[in-house]
């Protein structure tokens, strides 16, 4: 009888033992995750893993920003086939940096659907993006764009917000974004984004808050690189980096009371400044390039 | 001895010469001589050309003031003759590249795109002129995939042109205005030597070294046709298209 059972316990034990073992080769990676299929990187393996847990109800399976939630959600979610990004520190056309699409999990993108994967490591994040990079063969024939550069933050003052308006109304802000940024211009309807979708154009007076990012940094970058996938374009070539920063303040005074834009707020309400009529002249060019000196300011 | 080198140098700066000559006059025929030209005409009725309602911009209203500017779909002649037709080589050609530097423009123009289709060769510069008084932002759509990558710029009144280049053949990439909707243009990148149709229909292609080729015409929206051509030295190739009215 005792021997009956010392056996049974034997069998007992090598059997679970070897499921232990099974199960451990089929998870391939000690994260638990099921292997993946084809040449993935370790990285790519974990972030598939992690990429079907949490990412592929909105994006899809296949990547294509076709999930099942996807026709209840507008914005749509991202497409990664395409490899084409909003929030990049490159210029238009390029691909993000690695760090630029980890940024954008960590901070989830605000107005949308996309929540910020802060509760998520840091390596993890890094490991979605290799696997996103998988969807489209772009990152493999094409690098990521030069960064632009971000100069340091003037200090504001009345006169760069006076400029900032006069930026605002010289490279036609207003045609989307409307004469006081309530995203009501004589475009603002018709807009689309590259698939052909409606989409609206940022209201200032709603937020404080940006789809990448809300710094004044994050504001800066915006007019420089653009959102491709948008009709936001960049304004690299015609923005100089003086003058982003003006357009910076200004928009802030746009923007409802909050401890980022509390001096341009404050400085706007002194000047008693008004909404810009696009249809009277131009303020003489002249005047605007003596404001645009550095030591003017 | 001296004199056997120097009569060694000369024959060989001689030799040198004669080889450069021929080498040069080979590519001048070559690439100079051969030309296929023809028309391309539209059957049937043409579409009606809707006008263009631009008075959300006053600026893109006043620059077509008394003569409001039309849909440019379709664009045909009086005599049947249809514009904006792209004519390339499709089989044949070999000569890759016809490292065309000679830069193409679009000019964004009251409110349309001037020209409406531009062709142009695989790494030919283009150049984005904006004539307006107005702000502008040129927004390419390449298909993903295709090897050229869309980008999306402003050019506000008074921006300089700037150029671009396509990596890759693509027949055809839209190009879109967001700020003015109606704003629709395409960039046909082709390889090789290619014409576009005028508004009489006419079109030629130069450069072309003698040989049999396919040639494709390709319309926005009626599609592509191909037919065979043969260009001899001295004597240039013909092909007509027609196209039938939807």
């Amino acid at each position: 009888m005792r021997i009956a059972h010392n056996a049974i316990f034997l069998c007992g034990m090598v059997l679970s033992l070897g499921m232990t073992m099974a199960t451990a080769q089929n998870a391939g990676t000690s994260s638990g995750y099921p292997t993946p299929k084809g040449d993935f990187t370790p990285a790519e393996q974990r972030g598939h893993g992690l990429y079907l847990r949490y990412c592929f109800e909105c994006h899809g399976v296949a990547g294509d920003g076709e999930g099942d939630t996807a026709p209840f959600i507008d914005p749509k979610p991202r497409n990664f086939t395409l490899a084409v990004f909003k929030c990049r520190s490159t210029p238009t056309g390029t691909l993000p940096l690695d760090k630029d699409l980890e940024d954008t999990i960590e901070r989830g993108i605000v107005h949308s659907n996309m929540p910020s994967w802060r509760p998520l490591r840091q390596e993890d994040r890094a490991d979605l993006v290799a696997y996103i990079k998988t969807f489209s063969a772009r990152w493999k024939t094409e690098k990521p764009g030069e960064p632009i550069k971000i100069p340091a933050e003037p200090a504001v003052t009345a006169d760069r917000i006076k400029d900032g308006q006069a930026v605002f109304k010289r490279v036609e802000c207003w045609k989307c974004h409307g004469v006081e940024g309530r995203a009501n211009g004589p475009s603002a309807d018709t807009l689309t984004d590259d698939q052909g979708r409606p989409i609206k154009p940022f209201n200032f007076h709603d937020s404080d808050r940006f789809k990448c990012g809300s710094t004044d940094q994050d504001m800066y970058r915006d007019f420089m690189t653009g959102l491709d996938g948008t009709p936001m374009p960049s304004f690299a070539d015609n923005i100089k980096p003086d003058e982003a920063w003006d357009l910076v303040f200004y928009l802030r005074t746009l923007q409802p009371p909050a401890s980022v834009n509390k001096k341009e707020k404050e400085i706007a309400k002194q000047l008693g400044l008004k909404p810009i009529n696009p249809n009277a002249p131009a303020q003489s060019d002249s005047n605007q390039q003596q404001n645009n000196q550095p030591q003017s300011k | 001895m001296k004199t056997r080198y120097k009569l060694a140098g000369m024959l060989t700066a001689l030799l040198l010469v004669v080889v450069g000559i021929f080498s040069l006059s080979s590519n001048v025929s070559a690439a100079g001589e051969g030309k296929i030209t023809g028309t391309v005409k539209l059957t049937g009725t043409p579409p009606h050309a809707k006008t263009i309602d631009m008075s959300k911009d006053p600026v893109c209203q006043k620059a077509h003031a008394g003569d409001p500017a039309k849909v440019e779909t379709v664009v045909a002649g009086a005599d049947g003759g249809l514009a904006n037709v792209v004519v390339y080589i499709s089989e044949g050609y070999s000569g890759g590249a016809t490292a065309a530097t000679n830069p193409v423009s679009i000019d964004q123009k009251g409110c349309m795109y001037q020209p409406h289709v531009v062709a142009v060769d695989v790494n030919q510069p283009m150049k984005v002129v904006n004539s307006d008084q107005t702000t502008h932002n040129i927004h390419p759509l390449p298909a993903p995939g295709a090897g050229n990558t869309g980008w999306n710029k402003s050019q506000p009144p008074g921006s300089a042109p700037f150029d671009v280049t396509w990596k890759a053949e693509e027949i055809a990439i839209p190009v879109k205005c967001n700020i003015h909707p109606w704003m629709h243009g395409y960039i046909a990148v082709v390889k090789g030597p290619y014409g576009t149709s005028d508004d009489k229909g006419s079109y030629t292609i130069d450069n072309v070294p003698p040989g049999s080729y396919t040639l494709t015409a390709w319309q926005e929206d009626l599609g592509k046709q191909t037919a065979k051509v043969t260009v001899a030295a001295g004597k240039p190739g013909t092909a007509d298209f027609t196209f039938k009215a939807k």
